[in-house]
């Protein structure tokens, strides 16, 4: 039984340990150590006392949060009639289909539409304006950000609103609610877990989706991820890259506490 | 006359936005011209283009060697996984499938630099071996969470029968579980594959200078500006996924098929 068990565990434990535990250790490692090895919070200390670092952190949550809410806004309406149609299964399929094309050739879609001689100035050169910056701008980066999130937010919004029991609907209309106020009273707060999953799925990804800020943003942009690339591939300061990397877990564990699901504590009652 | 409620043509909107770049490319993929504006004419000569380009044939290779691989391996260590997971069912078993979903959950860049501090102080050259062992490693989580559901819901008397009837913890094994489990290790292999083709960060942190895949070449030439050999190069992409999700969606429709019937 034990050599069995053996078995079992070392292929999958060596992976857990090598390839989970240790990387994360080593991050934190060099976010605590100089480029002599000593360690030290010197890195940390340099984060908190540079007016950069914090602007960019700060800048970095704003995009995300602006990403994040206009997501929210076309995806909870897009999930509700979604879940309305007669085949919303099938739908629901086509929305997801676009995430399974690499988020590249999405991005380079953009730049195609959105370049100075781009599909879009074109557009506007032909209503007899004059050709607008359209690609490396903040609302460009906002936009195509946007666009790739949309279906990871729709997703678990529609899978939370199909759990519905119809007949807590029907309740609702039976008791005389009309349909906004079933809306607002039933169907939202029973599809809120949806909705906190999709914002987990949108803001921690646009927090640190450096590729988008690089090909569609240019320079301007900067996030976290930006930075943590930037930090490790060009200027080769691992230390600090690492440190901001912290600073990006850290994000990603306060977003998971915020949007947790309360549906024990309603249990409770 | 109903089609044309005003959810419907906000939907019919949506739809058209999350369409219009792909098709956008794909579209510009045929162009005879050399922009992603006017249209020059019809023409493959793109696809000529791409189909002469030895550098790029080799990364497409290189990619799909990757991917394979990286499943296939990925695929045998993950349903190791989840029958430990399975096995270990008082409290360590969710404690697992926490540690289980930290790649799953953790930001690219983070996967991709903590990787890359890992085969820098272990000492493995950035290359085909630090890429393949990447995909291998972001992968496993997710063939654990498609072939863990399958184990859960496999009765526990189908496997005491086979023991009574004198079969071997191997027989067992590979004539009575496995087959039981197939289609959730079939479902993690096809995740693990879109996984890894679908990946750029990671690899893009790990590859060094030898070594390109797909996205990772897109993303360079990109930097450079519209060629339209990488709308030829979309427009192939796009039907490999579009064949991965019906190869997918028929799998799973098969499942639930299969669990019907049995009940």
């Amino acid at each position: 039984m034990s050599a069995k068990k053996l078995f079992y565990t070392i292929p999958y434990a060596v992976w857990l340990a090598l390839f989970v535990i240790v990387p994360l250790i080593l991050l934190v490692f060099q976010a605590l150590t100089n480029q002599s090895g000593h360690f030290t919070f010197d890195n940390f200390a340099a984060y908190l006392s540079s007016g950069t670092y914090l602007r960019m952190t700060i800048n970095s949550v704003l995009y995300a949060f602006l990403i994040t809410a206009i997501t929210l806004l076309i995806s909870y309406p897009t999930a509700y009639f979604l879940t309305q149609l007669k085949h919303h299964s099938f739908w629901i399929l086509i929305i997801i289909l676009p995430t399974w094309i690499n988020l590249l050739l999405k991005a380079y879609a953009f730049i195609g539409l959105l370049s100075k001689d781009g599909t879009v100035n074109s557009f506007i050169q032909l209503l007899g304006a004059a050709p607008q910056q359209l690609l490396f701008t903040n609302a460009s980066f906002i936009l195509v950000s946007s666009y790739i999130e949309i279906p990871f937010m729709i997703l678990p919004i529609y899978n939370a609103l199909t759990e519905i029991d119809p007949n807590l609907i029907q309740a609702s209309r039976d008791l005389g609610a009309n349909s906004w106020t079933t809306l607002k009273k039933v169907i939202f707060p029973l599809s809120l877990s949806g909705v906190k999953t999709g914002i987990q799925a949108v803001f921690i990804p646009s927090l640190s989706l450096f590729m988008i800020t690089r090909l569609i943003g240019g320079n301007r942009v900067i996030t976290l991820g930006t930075a943590i690339e930037e930090h490790f591939l060009s200027t080769q300061n691992w230390h600090m890259g690492s440190t901001i990397g912290v600073v990006l877990v850290l994000a990603m564990f306060i977003t998971m506490y915020l949007t947790r699901d309360n549906k024990k504590k309603g249990g409770r009652r | 006359m109903k089609v044309f409620k005003p959810q419907n043509i906000f939907l019919a909107v949506v739809f058209v936005i999350l369409y219009l770049p792909i098709i956008y490319l794909i579209v510009y993929s045929f162009n005879k011209g050399e922009y992603m504006t006017g249209w020059g004419g019809f023409s493959f000569k793109h696809y000529g283009e791409l189909f002469s380009d030895n550098r790029m044939i080799e990364i497409v290779i290189d990619t799909m060697i990757v991917a394979f691989l990286s499943s296939l391996i990925a695929t045998i260590i993950g349903t190791i996984g989840a029958f430990w997971v399975y096995q270990s069912k008082n409290k360590p078993a969710n404690s697992l499938l926490y540690l289980n979903s930290v790649l799953m959950v953790s930001p690219d860049v983070i996967i991709g630099a903590s990787f890359l501090i890992l085969f820098t102080a272990v000492g493995i050259s950035l290359g085909f071996t630090s890429v393949l062992l990447s995909h291998i490693a972001f992968s496993i989580p997710i063939v654990v969470l498609m072939v863990l559901p399958k184990l859960k819901e496999m009765p526990r008397t189908l496997v005491e029968a086979s023991a009574d009837l004198g079969a071997t913890n191997y027989q067992t094994l590979s004539n009575v579980i496995i087959p039981y489990i197939q289609p959730g290790i079939a479902a993690g292999f096809f995740m693990a594959l879109t996984y890894s083709l679908d990946d750029f960060a990671v690899t893009f942190f790990v590859t060094g200078n030898g070594f390109s895949t797909i996205a990772v070449e897109i993303y360079s030439r990109a930097r450079q500006g519209i060629s339209l050999e990488i709308n030829a190069l979309s427009t192939m992409m796009f039907i490999v996924s579009l064949i991965l999700v019906a190869v997918y969606y028929f799998i799973s429709n098969n499942n639930s098929k299969k669990t019907r019937g049995a009940r």
